[in-house]
């Protein structure tokens, strides 16, 4: 039963090394077939043609916070630019000495929007910690009150300008939108025709356009010396110019979706606003959350346009830095910084919606 | 339910609870219900059958205003179905629906899609609504779910929870469109098992379906519909074992 031979032992031996690892991957992805080892020898040299030279510029031979004077010798980026300006770029024409307001300002809001993304803060508390807040925005922007100096809304200008034209954008345009989609549904001939008149209008037409009509056609027609605020001219012509487009994309959301919806709802006897506001307005809103997205994203950057109007928003304020004579000649460095900056906010929106997405998601 | 246990809740001496009166319907040019009458007393079971396209949806799709009709009268607990909103809503809280394909509202839990109605229609409080939505819940052997998202449930689970949410509305009449077409055997029985309990404790109840064994156990009275009429009607035993028209024949011979 127990036999002499013993089975013979078995060898453990390593896989070969290129298939394996690092080198595994590589082989498998990178150069497995001709062409594709042509595409990686390429790229290769592409990237070692542009990145070192990129990183000695940006990084290595780069100054930080020097006089201008100092980037005059140097071969890299001046990056001085901005952190020698930055109180003219972020608040623009605001007096020196009254900065910290709409620094706090801009602080408030952000504390606002983030506190308002927790969906157990949801109350009616909520509604009034936003009233205070913006009545307290308001007062530290315009001043006057409390030995604050009074700043012309004209003076706005830089971020604080950025933010609050895209934030109160976005915040009106989206109601509106959904209102003007809603009423190009109608089964009543005026309110559908007037809905589809506005929404090809102002489609038709570019965001440069309409702040020009804003700011220069529009006062126009009004009677003698009456004036409207110009940021509130800009603001209202930005908002008007976003409901288009939500209107449109909430659309393709109340198209997609399904008969048995509304009859569900019309059988259990809810009327028009209970059907709308409990069973379709939250399923067709949560389905075109990402292009909804897509339009806000497009407003906020948009608020450089504002600059046709001579109002002075983060771009423009760069770009009045960038005249100086001590810094012209660094506006790879400036652009880049606005780059950084525009990409910081859209990205903070985006990663936001998905997990709003994520959240909203009642496995299908 | 053989024919000597079978309450006949019908009391036909009192009004009827839906009477529809020389209707005929329209779409465009097509005549797809022409001169339907029909008294449903309260408490009467009546399934309607046919083949597809004989308008036997519509007919029940009449009668809370998903279609309008364009000639005759449909009047529900007193009420006349009229371009009047207010009576349109008024029967369509009185009137129940379960469809073929459910209809729950997806973004909602079990227990927020039974207790809409009560709470946006007949203003009960949210306290209230919760507890009869969960006696309703346990009544169709579903409570446990009563959390969940209608896309996690099963089709028989989600007909059941769609029958308990038309009851909370405590509706007098229920209508049911082919309840369990989309549903696989299995399921079948769980959602006509409830169906029968609901008729057994007397609930009025209009049914188009194929499930012909439904018929027989309990129904008072089984309609054939054929192009937009109704070509026969009759007690259930006398429907199946002595149909008196070349159609009804024909119709019976390809389903049984």
């Amino acid at each position: 039963m127990s036999a002499p031979n013993t089975t013979p032992t078995r060898e453990y031996l390593k896989p070969p090394v290129t298939e394996v690892g690092v080198l595994g991957w590589l082989h498998g992805n990178l150069f497995n077939t001709w062409y594709n080892s042509v595409l990686t020898i390429l790229f290769a040299v592409v990237l070692w043609q542009v990145v070192p030279p990129f990183i000695s510029w940006a990084f290595i031979d780069s100054v930080w916070n020097t006089p201008s004077e100092a980037c005059r010798d140097i071969e890299g980026a001046c990056w001085s630019i901005i952190p020698q300006n930055i109180s003219f770029i972020i608040f623009g024409f605001f007096p020196d000495g009254e900065q910290w307001r709409p620094g706090s300002a801009m602080l408030i809001l952000l504390g606002l929007v983030f506190f308002s993304k927790n969906s157990n803060h949801w109350k009616k508390s909520l509604g009034v910690y936003w009233l205070i807040g913006l009545i307290v925005m308001g007062t530290l922007m315009y001043g006057g009150v409390f030995g604050m100096q009074v700043v012309e809304t004209a003076q706005w200008s830089g971020l604080p300008l950025t933010f609050m034209l895209s934030f109160f954008g976005m915040v009106a345009a989206y109601p509106l939108g959904v209102l003007l989609a809603l009423g190009r549904q109608s089964k009543m001939p005026a309110i559908k025709t007037l809905c589809v008149v506005y929404i090809e209008m102002i489609r038709g037409v570019p965001l440069i356009s309409l702040l020009f009509m804003s700011s220069i056609m529009f006062p126009l027609f009004l009677p003698e010396g009456i004036t409207i605020d110009k940021v509130l001219r800009a603001q209202v012509a930005i908002i008007l110019f976003t409901a288009a487009y939500i209107a449109e994309v909430v659309r393709g959301g109340l198209q997609a979706m399904s008969r048995g919806q509304f009859e569900a709802a019309d059988s259990l006897g809810l009327n028009y606003n209970q059907t709308m506001r409990l069973i379709i307005l939250p399923q067709a809103l949560k389905i075109v959350i990402p292009p909804s997205l897509g339009i806000l994203l497009s407003a906020f950057k948009d608020t450089s346009l504002v600059v046709i109007i001579a109002l002075y928003d983060v771009l423009k304020t760069t770009k009045v830095t960038l005249s100086n004579p001590k810094w012209t000649g660094y506006s790879t460095e400036a652009y880049i910084f606005l780059a950084i900056l525009y990409f910081i906010c859209c990205y903070a929106m985006s990663s936001y919606s998905r997990k709003l997405e994520k959240s909203l998601h009642t496995g299908r | 339910m053989n024919e000597t246990e079978k309450q006949t809740a019908a009391k036909p001496d009192t009004a009827p609870i839906i009477e529809v009166n020389s209707m005929h319907k329209w779409y465009g040019d097509f005549h797809v219900l022409s001169d339907i009458n029909l008294k449903v007393a309260l408490g009467e079971r009546i399934v309607i059958c046919g083949p597809s396209g004989s308008g036997k949806s519509t007919l029940i799709r009449c009668i809370n205003r998903l279609e309008e009709h364009q000639r005759g009268q449909i009047i529900v607990n007193g009420t006349e179905l009229t371009n009047d909103i207010k009576n349109i809503e008024k029967v369509r809280a009185e009137v129940g629906m379960v469809f073929q394909h459910f209809n729950l509202f997806p973004h909602l839990t079990i227990l927020e899609n039974l207790t809409l109605g009560p709470i946006w229609v007949r203003k009960t409080p949210k306290k209230d609504a919760d507890e009869m939505a969960m006696m309703y819940l346990e009544k169709v052997h579903i409570a446990e779910q009563a959390l969940k998202f209608p896309g996690q449930l099963s089709g028989g689970q989600q007909q059941r929870v769609a029958i308990a949410r038309s009851l909370c509305m405590k509706p007098e009449v229920m209508l049911f469109d082919e309840p369990t077409s989309a549903l696989d055997p299995e399921m079948i029985k769980e959602v006509l098992d409830v169906m029968i309990d609901l008729a057994e404790e007397g609930m009025t109840m209009l049914v188009v379906t194929h499930e012909m064994g439904f018929a027989k156990s309990v129904a008072d009275r089984v309609m054939f519909m054929d192009e937009g009429q109704v070509v026969e009607e009759n007690n259930p035993h006398d429907f199946f074992d002595n149909p008196q028209n070349e159609r009804t024949k024909l119709f019976l011979s390809q389903i049984l």
